[in-house]
C-alpha cells in the first residue's frame, strides 16, 4: 500500500471536485436566490481540504498498483459523499440534519435517486441544480471523468477506471490510451445529455427543468425538481423523451461509441447484451400493461400504455423517475418491477443493479449445467454473441451473484431491526443497493419518515450498488492490508 | 502515432513496453494468448485485443482503419506476412514492418514489394544478433561493436584493464597513443553509471570505455589501447538453434567451431548443412562433454539456447572449467545486470538489438539508427541532416552553435565514405550522417526535432 500516493492523488480529486460547486453558484447568482453562501463556503472548504492534502506529499509520483486503485476509489467515493453533503447540510433547508444531508448526497452521486427532502418545489434554484449536478457527475463516473482530465494518472488509471466502470469484463478499452478512453466515454455522455435537454426543452419544460431532468436522466439518477417528479409535467411527450433516453442511457457506452464511429446501428444489433435488455424490458412491458389494463387501473388504454410503460423503463433501468403512485399499484406489478430493477441495466452503462449480461450469463450456465446432465461428456462452452466467454468470467459472475444477495439478505434483517417493516425494509434494500431510488410502503414516495440508522445502512446500500459490491468488500478483507 | 504490434511475446512486448512510454504513441496489440495480454495490461497504458492478428475482422477492431504503422512480430513468418498484406490490401495502413526469421524467405530481395508482399522493413531479430555476436567474436576484447552508416564506422565498447594504455591517461592525451588515427571517446560508464568525456577526464580502472573510430582503423585502436589480445581461436557454441546454426555458418570459414545441440533431430540437421563446424549431441551443462571437447582451451563459449537459466549455468561452468571468454544470451533484463557484473563476460540482450534496429523506423526526422549502449542507458543515435542553413537547425552551422538538449553529444559525422571525428569547429553539411549520444532517452524527441526540416524545404 502506498499510502503517500493514494494521499496525494486523493488531494488532487477534492480539488478537482471543488470546481463542480461552481455551477450552482452560478445559477444562484442568475436566478439571484440568496442561497449562494452554503456552496461558496463548501468550495472553499473542499478546496482547502484538498490542497492540503496534496500539498506535503505532491512529489510522491509513483505509479499506482493494484490496491491503490481500490483504496483510492473507495475513498474517494466515500469521502466526496459526505463532502457532497456539505453545501445541502450547511444551506439549512427544512432544517436538515447531517443524516439527511449525507444520505441526500450520496443518493445523488451514486445515481439512486431517493429523496429525504419533502418539499423540493419551494427550494432555492441553485440547491436544485446542485442535485441534479451530482448525479450527472456520479452517473458516468467521477473517477472516469478524473481520469479523462488528469492525465498524469498514467497506468495507475487503468487501475482506477476497472474499480469504478461497471460489468464483468473491465478491460475493454475503446482507444489504446486509457484517457482517451475516458474523454470518449465522457463526450458520449455529454452529447446524450445535451441532446436530453433539448428535447425536453422543445417538449415544453422550462430551460431549467429541462437541464436539470437531462442530468438525472442520462445519469439514470431519479432526481427531480418537482415533488411530483416528471409526473409534475404531465406531458405525454414529455414521459416519451425520457423513455427514450433512459433505454439510451442503460446501454453499454462502448456500443454508442463504437455505432457512432462506424455511423451504423449494426453494433447494437449484434450485442447480445442490449437485445436481451431490450427483450426483458419488452416482456415486463407487456405484462404491466396487460395486467394494468385487466385491472382497469386507468381509464383509457392508451393511459395504460404510455403510463405502464414509462414504469417499466424507469424502474428497469434503475432510473426511478415516477408518473403514477406505481407502489400502489394492484398485484403482484409493484414486486415484479422492483424484481426487474435487479437486473437493471448493460453493464458499461450509467444505469444500475446486477447488469443485464451477468444475468444472461448466469441462464446460460444455467443451461449448461442442464445439458450436462443429459450429455455427460459434452464440452460445452458458454458463448455471448459469438464470443466465448472465458470460465473466470463465469466464475466472477457467480462469485457477485452470490455477494449480491447475501449482502441484501443481511440489510433486509438490518433495517427490520431497526424497525421498520418488511415491505419497506425489503423495497428500501432493493431500491438503494440497485441505486433505484423508490421503494415501496414507507419508502414509497421519499425516505424522509424512515429513522437514521436505517438511513446509514442504505448509505452503504448506495455504495456498495454503485461500487458494485466487490471493489469495497475487498477492503475488508485482511489479505487486502497485508504487506 | 497509432501503431498496431501483433505478437506479445518476448520481442512484442518489449517493443510495446518501449514505444508505450512515448506518450505520442498509441498502442494496440493483439496476441492469441489472453493472459499475456491481460499481464501487459496491467502494466501499460495500451489496448489489448485477443485472437489472431491476421485476421482482417480483428485488425479492423484493433483500429487498423486508422493505424499509422502495424509492426507483425509473432513467431511465424507466414502470419506476419499475411498480416501485412491484409493491413495494405483492405485497411491502406502506411507503414509495415514483419518480422521474418527463416533464412529461406530473406534470401530472396524481390519477394518484399509493394506489388508481392508489401513489407516495408523487415525484422530479423535472429540474424541482427548473429550478426552482433560474431562481431564480438571478431574483436576479442569488445563488449559491444556497432556499425554506422552502413559499417563505415563502428563504435566499440572496451573494458579499461589494469596494463593498458588507457588507464590512468585524461581523454585530451588520448590520441597520442594512437598516432595518424583520428578516433573519439564518445562515452565512458564507470560503475554501471555515465560520466561526461570532457578533455580533462582520467580513465581508471575497470571503465568501460565507447570508442568510435572509421571501421578500418577500429582493429588498431583496439590493440593499442589495450594489451593486444590474441585473435580468437576456437570458439564453442551451446545450442545450435536459429542463432546458433547461422552463427556457425557464418564462423566455420575463419574459426574452429563446435556446437553443442541438445535435440537429436536438429544435430542431425546442423551436421548436414554445416561443412567444418563439429556438432555434438549432448548438454551443454554436462562437464564430462565439456572436458572432453577441450573446454580449457576454448577462446571463446557462448551459450544461445531459448534458456536463460541454462545459458547462465552453463556459461559459468564454461568459466570455472575454463574457457577464457563466455558469452550468454539472455532474455531477462534483470539477469543481465546480475551476471554482467562478474560471473560471465558478456551477456547478450536479443531484445535490446532488435529493438534498436525497430526504432530506427519509427523515430521520426532522418534518424536511421538507434543503439542502446548499455543496456538502454544511453543511447547512440544516427540521423541524415538535411536541407540549408535557412531550413535546417543543423546544417551550416558550427557543432558548438547548435543547440543540443542537454546530455546530447556530437561525437562524429560521416561525409560520403569519409568518417570526420566531430570537433567544437567542425561545420555540418547538408546529406552528413551525424552521430550523436544521449544520456538521458527521454530527450529522444528534441533530437528526432532538430533534426526535421522546416517547411520551406519542401
Amino acid at each position: 500500500m502506498q499510502l503517500l500516493v493514494i494521499q496525494r492523488i486523493l488531494g488532487l480529486l477534492m480539488m478537482v471536485f471543488s470546481s463542480t460547486l461552481l455551477p450552482p453558484i452560478v445559477t444562484g447568482l442568475i436566478y439571484d436566490d440568496g442561497a449562494i453562501l452554503p456552496f461558496v463556503e463548501a468550495f472553499v472548504l473542499t478546496l482547502v481540504t484538498g490542497f492540503l492534502l496534496y500539498l506535503p506529499v505532491h512529489q510522491q509520483k509513483k505509479e499506482l498498483r493494484l490496491r491503490d486503485g481500490f483504496l483510492v476509489v473507495v475513498l474517494f467515493w466515500t469521502v466526496l459523499g459526505v463532502a457532497g453533503g456539505l453545501p445541502i447540510y450547511l444551506s439549512g433547508i427544512y432544517d436538515i440534519s447531517v443524516t439527511d444531508a449525507i444520505f441526500e448526497s450520496i443518493s445523488g452521486i451514486t445515481t439512486t435517486g431517493a429523496t429525504v427532502i419533502v418539499g423540493i418545489d419551494q427550494m432555492p434554484h441553485s440547491l436544485l441544480l446542485y442535485r441534479q449536478e451530482l448525479q450527472w457527475l456520479g452517473g458516468m463516473g467521477i473517477i472516469v471523468l478524473a481520469v479523462a482530465v488528469l492525465p498524469m494518472l498514467g497506468v495507475g488509471g487503468m487501475q482506477l477506471f476497472r474499480a469504478e466502470t461497471p460489468g464483468p469484463v473491465k478491460d475493454t478499452k475503446l482507444t489504446p490510451r486509457i484517457t482517451e478512453t475516458a474523454k470518449a466515454l465522457w463526450y458520449i455522455y455529454l452529447g446524450l445529455t445535451i441532446a436530453c435537454a433539448l428535447a425536453y426543452w422543445a417538449a415544453g419544460m422550462s430551460l431549467f427543468d429541462a437541464i436539470s431532468h437531462s442530468f438525472s436522466t442520462v445519469a439514470i439518477g431519479g432526481f427531480s425538481t418537482h415533488d411530483a417528479s416528471i409526473g409534475y409535467f404531465n406531458s405525454t411527450a414529455i414521459q416519451f423523451i425520457a423513455i427514450v433516453f433512459m433505454l439510451l442511457s442503460g446501454v453499454n457506452f462502448a456500443i454508442h461509441f463504437t455505432a457512432f464511429r462506424h455511423r451504423s446501428l449494426q453494433p447494437y444489433q449484434r450485442d447480445a447484451e442490449f437485445r436481451t435488455y431490450l427483450l426483458v424490458l419488452s416482456v415486463v412491458s407487456v405484462i404491466t400493461i396487460g395486467y394494468l389494463q385487466f385491472n382497469h387501473t386507468f381509464d383509457s388504454t392508451a393511459e395504460s400504455i404510455i403510463e405502464g410503460l414509462f414504469q417499466v423503463v424507469s424502474i428497469g433501468t434503475t432510473t426511478g423517475f415516477t408518473t403514477a403512485e406505481y407502489y400502489s399499484w394492484p398485484g403482484f406489478l409493484p414486486v415484479l418491477l422492483l424484481y426487474v430493477s435487479f437486473i437493471g441495466g448493460c453493464s458499461g452503462s450509467t444505469g444500475g443493479g446486477i447488469k443485464v449480461i451477468r444475468i444472461l450469463l448466469l441462464v446460460k450456465q444455467g443451461a449448461r449445467e442442464l445439458q450436462r446432465l443429459v450429455h455427460p461428456n459434452a464440452q460445452i462452452a458458454v458463448k455471448i454473441g459469438k464470443k466465448v466467454m472465458p470460465e473466470k468470467v463465469i466464475e466472477a459472475v457467480w462469485g457477485f451473484f452470490a455477494a449480491y444477495f447475501a449482502i441484501s439478505a443481511l440489510m433486509i434483517l438490518l433495517l427490520m431491526a431497526t424497525g421498520l417493516d418488511q415491505e419497506t425494509a425489503f423495497s428500501a434494500v432493493a431500491a438503494c443497493l440497485n441505486n433505484l431510488g423508490p421503494g415501496l410502503g414507507d419508502v414509497g414516495r421519499n425516505f424522509a419518515n424512515i429513522n437514521d440508522p436505517a438511513k446509514w445502512i442504505l448509505c452503504l446500500a448506495m455504495l456498495l450498488g454503485r461500487l458494485e459490491i466487490f471493489t469495497l468488500l475487498v477492503l475488508i478483507t485482511p489479505a487486502f492490508w497485508k504487506k | 502515432m497509432n501503431i498496431i504490434i501483433l505478437g506479445a511475446g518476448q520481442v512484442g512486448s518489449t517493443v510495446a513496453t518501449q514505444l508505450s512510454k512515448e506518450e505520442s504513441n498509441e498502442l494496440t496489440v493483439i496476441d492469441i494468448n489472453q493472459e499475456i495480454l491481460s499481464d501487459l495490461q496491467d502494466h501499460l497504458d495500451l489496448r489489448t485485443i485477443c485472437g489472431n492478428g491476421s485476421y482482417p475482422g480483428l485488425l479492423e477492431d484493433a483500429g487498423a482503419d486508422d493505424a499509422d504503422m502495424i509492426i507483425a512480430l509473432t513467431n511465424s513468418d507466414e502470419i506476419n506476412m499475411i498480416a501485412c498484406q491484409v493491413a495494405s490490401s483492405i485497411f491502406h495502413t502506411p507503414t509495415k514492418i514483419a518480422r521474418i526469421r527463416s533464412p529461406e524467405y530473406l534470401r530472396r530481395p524481390g519477394l518484399f514489394a509493394e506489388n508481392s508482399i508489401p513489407v516495408d522493413y523487415i525484422i530479423s531479430p535472429e540474424s541482427l544478433v548473429t550478426e552482433y555476436i560474431y562481431h564480438l567474436i571478431e574483436h576479442p576484447s569488445a563488449l559491444q561493436v556497432l556499425d554506422f552508416a552502413n559499417g563505415r564506422a563502428q563504435l566499440v565498447a572496451v573494458k579499461a584493464y589494469h596494463d593498458g594504455l588507457m588507464v590512468g591517461r585524461a581523454l585530451r592525451t588520448m590520441n597520442e597513443v594512437v598516432p595518424g588515427v583520428d578516433m573519439r571517446v564518445a562515452a565512458i560508464f564507470r560503475d554501471g553509471e555515465s560520466i561526461q568525456p570532457s578533455a580533462d577526464c582520467v580513465i581508471e580502472v575497470d571503465d568501460e570505455v565507447f570508442l568510435f573510430a572509421a571501421r578500418e582503423h577500429i582493429p588498431t585502436v583496439i590493440s593499442e589501447m589495450r594489451k593486444l589480445e590474441k585473435p580468437n581461436k576456437r570458439i564453442m557454441l551451446a545450442g545450435g538453434g536459429n542463432i546458433g546454426g547461422q552463427l556457425a555458418a557464418m564462423m566455420e570459414k575463419d574459426f574452429q567451431v563446435k556446437v553443442i545441440e541438445a535435440n537429436p533431430a536438429r544435430a542431425r540437421q546442423l551436421s548436414a548443412t554445416l561443412d567444418s563446424t563439429i556438432v555434438l549431441l549432448g548438454d551443454a551443462a554436462n562437464p564430462d562433454l565439456l572436458v572432453e571437447e577441450n573446454i580449457e582451451s576454448m577462446d571463446v563459449f557462448c551459450a544461445l539456447t531459448n534458456d536463460d537459466e541454462a545459458n547462465i549455468l552453463s556459461s559459468m561452468l564454461a568459466k570455472r572449467m575454463g574457457a577464457k571468454k563466455v558469452m550468454s544470451l539472455i532474455n531477462r533484463a534483470a539477469y543481465v545486470d546480475l551476471v554482467e557484473s562478474g560471473l560471465i563476460d558478456i551477456a547478450i540482450s536479443p531484445h535490446q538489438v532488435t529493438i534498436g534496429a525497430l526504432l530506427a523506423h519509427i523515430r521520426r526526422g532522418d534518424v536511421v539508427a538507434v543503439h542502446a549502449l548499455r543496456r538502454g542507458s544511453a543511447e547512440a543515435i544516427e540521423a541524415i541532416a538535411h536541407g540549408d542553413r535557412s531550413s535546417s537547425r543543423v546544417v551550416g552551422r558550427a557543432i558548438e552553435d547548435i543547440k543540443l538538449p542537454e546530455g546530447a553529444r556530437i561525437s562524429a559525422i560521416v561525409r560520403g565514405e569519409q568518417v570526420i571525428i566531430a570537433h567544437h569547429d567542425t561545420v555540418i553539411e547538408s546529406e552528413d550522417h551525424v552521430i550523436l549520444f544521449l544520456t538521458d532517452k527521454k530527450k529522444i524527441k528534441a533530437v528526432e526535432k532538430l533534426f526535421q526540416v522546416g517547411i520551406t524545404y519542401f
